[in-house]
């Protein structure tokens, strides 16, 4: 099968790859480019693991092909930390001990992300509708919620 | 037909680790050249924390900050053995036996040290922070660097240690059948208040209370984590999770995980946890194993939750509101 060209932007860096055309934006990820930062649970966009940001919006990476994808603005868990410098989500993840595996965390923070840049200050009714679409095996989810909840607080603290 | 409210207790003894042909797991540690510590391991870290908890007990027993020290759980063909994480045996048993290869460990790097400094070795003691002093004379030093590299290039010494622990199987009294299964046991109760609608069979958790005794909590917020994890995950067994939802054949099954129903996070009920901490006679520091007793009282309060609500006993898991109508509907017939 002829491969087909695919220009993106991945956590602002260009990236142009040669993928069969049905190539998942996850597969593109991670085995073309080597992002392996969204992770293949169920490949049917059931449990969100493989979520990723395209253009302001959360999209499931396993459910999205690549080849849709020329021109877009990908953003992933791995382009968060700025100059090692981890990002409030981040840092509120770890602080909140809300990570077991950590097989779920890449995607829950994706789905955080989009709720924060939105909603800089969201209920907990609204973090739990944002992750509703996130599956956990571990955590009970109370501490990722709790660690949505404190990253908006941090972010708020520092824009005011 | 109304929504009628229940509440229901249960409490569990759980024993650490399993009793079938013996139960070994062994530990290396040794020292790199510049005074870190290797803790070789075929012990699984699947994000319990296994990893973390290894650390502080050989950095304790080493006498060192956790940072310096390296586990590495790479490869059970090539590593020391281990029968296994599973069994909450893994803090127990391993444990013990990275205390066992640190103590070991510890006495060659305090020899060396002892050489270097020109005193006897039962002379000397660790601050903790990567250095051996002279018992009441902390000015006369050396730094754990120094005798890492003085072990590797001067005096040839290997700074390691091994441990192995077992413990053995016990096999039952042939008069009495008594036996000994476990030498630990943590424990657990759980109340829970539940809300059971008698037109839809629907039973809705309100709140759990549970209380774990796990020996002594060497990473209270790693340990709290689990509890809070396995809380949930056993209200889920009781009310949702099952791999054969589907009837009346086995062929009509989920296939995947798609089709395994688990609750997500819009369908938390109040929790809390305390945790008791009785050290253990044969635990590391005091440790038992809480892993995965804290994911067990809540199945039996549940079910005992619904009988004080609606006055039907549900002994199948999960309790879906099909098991309750039908439990209802046979009581109603008499």
């Amino acid at each position: 099968m002829a491969k087909v060209p695919v220009q993106f932007t991945l956590n602002g860096s260009e990236k142009a790859e040669f993928i069969e055309s049905g190539t998942t934006l996850l597969h593109a990820l991670r085995d073309k480019i080597g992002d392996t930062s969204p992770k293949g649970g169920c490949h049917q966009g059931t449990c969100g693991a493989c979520s990723v940001i395209i253009d302001g919006e959360l999209r499931l990476s396993c459910l999205t092909l690549a080849e849709t994808c020329n021109g877009a603005d990908i953003r992933t868990t791995a382009g968060l930390a700025e100059a090692g410098v981890l990002h409030p989500l981040q840092r509120a993840f770890l602080d909140a001990f809300a990570t077991q595996c950590g097989f779920c965390t890449p995607g829950m923070i994706m789905a955080a992300k989009v709720l924060l840049d939105r909603t800089p200050n969201p209920s907990r009714e609204d973090v739990v509708e944002a992750l509703s679409g996130n599956i956990c095996r571990c955590t009970g989810y109370e501490p990722i919620i709790q660690a949505v909840l404190t990253a908006a607080r941090a972010n708020s603290q520092n824009a005011a | 037909m109304a929504i009628r409210r229940g509440r229901g207790v249960a409490a569990i003894n759980y024993p650490t680790g399993m009793n079938l042909g013996g139960d070994p797991t062994q530990a290396l540690v040794h020292s790199t050249p510049t005074g870190n510590f290797m803790v070789t391991l075929s012990s699984v870290d699947l994000g319990q924390g296994m990893k973390q908890i290894m650390a502080q007990i050989c950095a304790e027993t080493i006498g060192v900050p956790t940072d310096r020290v390296v586990i590495d759980t790479a490869d059970t063909d090539t590593g020391p053995h281990c029968m296994g994480t599973f069994a909450s045996r893994g803090t127990h048993r391993a444990g013990n036996a990275v205390i066992q290869a640190a103590k070991e460990a510890r006495q060659v790097m305090l020899e060396v040290a002892a050489e270097e400094l020109e005193v006897n070795a039962s002379d000397l003691e660790t601050d903790g922070q990567g250095n051996i002093l002279v018992k009441g004379a902390p000015q006369k030093s050396i730094s754990i660097f120094d005798v890492a590299l003085s072990a590797h290039f001067k005096r040839g010494r290997s700074i390691s240690g091994r441990g192995m622990f077992l413990i053995p199987r016990s096999y039952p009294e042939k008069e009495t059948g008594a036996m000994k299964p476990s030498t630990c046991y943590a424990h657990a109760c759980t109340v829970v208040e539940v809300e059971v609608d008698d037109e839809t069979g629907e039973v809705t958790v309100l709140n759990v209370k549970n209380v774990f005794e796990i020996g002594r909590a060497l990473n209270p917020r790693m340990v709290e984590q689990q509890l809070v994890g396995g809380s949930w995950m056993g209200i889920s067994h009781a009310l949702y999770e099952t791999t054969e939802p589907y009837y009346p054949s086995r062929d009509h099954g989920g296939t995947d995980f798609n089709q395994y129903l688990m609750p997500g996070p819009g369908d938390l009920a109040e929790t809390e946890i305390i945790v008791l901490e009785r050290p253990s006679a044969d635990g590391p520091f005091g440790a038992k194993g809480p892993g995965e007793m804290c994911a067990n009282p809540q199945i039996p309060a549940v079910a005992n939750a619904v009988f004080d609500a609606v006055g039907v006993r549900i002994d199948t898991l999960p309790i879906t509101p099909e098991r309750v109508l039908r439990a209802l509907k046979a009581r109603a017939a008499g």
